[in-house]
């Protein structure tokens, strides 16, 4: 993906609104890299967690809210049990999320109506609860 | 012993066998489970963003009714376990969200109930030694995966039920019953939670992986703690025996269907019924039904 970087962008209001929601210090993130290698689903990533990270401190807002990282985070907390900084990655992804899912749009990341009927008959309802919390807005 | 209990939404539903079998297993190991006369479900995740208190408030509320019948709550299914221990944990520290979040209910709870998981009462208040004397047939060195999955053991901090990365209290009580306990590399890693129903491919490759690692270390069966986990790494193995031609399917069952079955309770009350894969075949190889 090209960037393009721009001083005036770096930690601009989309950057501190995602540290205010998830309660972290991006610039506490030195890019190890720990979050990506342990994280579970990062194989399906189009960029992996600490690129997130770095994209949001660096105020790419459209870049990184385009990307599917954040929605495929299963808030397994790994990354967060690894983290060197102590960074509670999973909440920067989580915050992430709220972002779009508070625009005044109101878009939401499934449609419940197109979910298979075969899933909502096999699937016990606490995928459901928590799935509709992480995806609707 | 009497502990208030909180089954959740699954277990009063598709994980029956789940909530029957622990159940039974506590009144023949000695201790009562007292259902909370009033209750609703925990909201299945613990909220991350840091402002989000709506999310805080059912198991804020559901804690609040608890104290008001006890002092220590149990629960089973892996992911209210974490919510409530967490939300208590909340409650007890942050003063502000505290009052914010009693006003709302309109209670005043301190975050003062011990919350404990089934193992725990089963290591901590039962002892593992007496299980043993309890047990009527011992599992024969069945090999036996113990899956933790992530919602047990993370934030370690928060959860403090055991080591972060390596623990064993679930082997041990395998141990006791008589199995073989096979250590395994992904019996941390996550199962894909609720991606099933944002991006199932996802999740069903992380099953995979965990089914995969689990038996290639030699276990024949594998044991949860979660409907959820249960769900991705049981009922998906239709999905991923569709994918993968060589995939060979391997039982799941709750522990407390196993604990169950080393008690003795009859084949009909450990409900496997509701389990994907049957365990029957492999039991009856094994001379345990």
């Amino acid at each position: 993906m090209k960037v393009e970087l721009n001083r005036q962008r770096v930690h601009n209001d989309f950057t501190k609104k995602v540290e205010l929601i998830s309660g972290q210090n991006l610039f506490a993130c030195y890019q190890c890299g720990n979050c990506t290698a342990g994280c579970p689903v990062s194989f399906a990533m189009e960029i992996g967690p600490h690129e997130a990270i770095r994209y949001t401190l660096l105020g790419l807002e459209e870049e990184v809210l385009r990307v599917n990282t954040f929605w495929l985070c299963a808030s397994c907390l790994q990354c967060t049990s690894r983290c060197p900084k102590g960074i509670d990655i999973a909440r920067v992804m989580d915050a992430l999320r709220a972002v779009v899912l508070r625009k005044k749009e109101r878009e939401d990341a499934i449609r419940v109506s197109e979910l298979p009927e075969e899933l909502l008959e096999r699937a016990p309802q606490i995928v459901f609860v928590s799935g509709f919390r992480k995806f609707l807005s | 012993m009497e502990y208030l209990y909180f089954p959740g939404c699954t277990l009063n539903t598709k994980a029956k066998n789940f909530d029957l079998t622990a159940r039974t297993c506590a009144s023949h190991l000695g201790f009562q489970m007292k259902e909370l006369s009033n209750w609703t479900c925990c909201g299945a995740t613990f909220p991350l963003a840091t402002d989000n208190l709506m999310a805080l408030l059912p198991p804020s509320r559901i804690l609040a009714n608890a104290r008001e019948e006890g002092t220590a709550l149990t629960t089973l299914c892996a992911v209210c376990f974490n919510v409530l221990k967490r939300t208590n944990r909340l409650l007890q520290d942050d003063g502000e969200k505290r009052e914010k979040i009693n006003n709302f209910i309109e209670k005043h709870y301190e975050g003062d109930l011990r919350i404990v998981h089934y193992l725990e009462i089963l290591k901590q208040d039962v002892g593992f030694p007496r299980i043993k004397e309890k047990l009527k047939k011992e599992l024969g060195g069945l090999r036996i995966g113990a899956y933790y999955g992530c919602m047990l053991l993370r934030p370690f901090k928060e959860m403090a039920f055991d080591d972060k990365e390596r623990p064993t209290l679930f082997e041990e009580f395998l141990e006791a019953l008589g199995a073989k306990a096979v250590d395994f590399p992904y019996k941390t890693e996550c199962c894909g939670s609720f991606q099933s129903v944002g991006s199932p491919d996802v999740a069903t490759e992380c099953a995979r992986k965990i089914l995969e690692s689990a038996v290639k270390s030699g276990a024949e069966m594998i044991v949860s703690t979660c409907p959820m986990c249960t769900f991705n790494i049981d009922h998906k193995q239709m999905d991923i025996k569709a994918k993968y031609l060589h995939f060979r399917e391997v039982p799941v069952l709750y522990f407390t269907q196993l604990l169950g079955l080393a008690l003795g309770l009859e084949t009909k009350a450990l409900g496997f019924e509701l389990n994907f894969v049957d365990p029957l075949p492999l039991l009856k190889e094994r001379a345990l039904l």
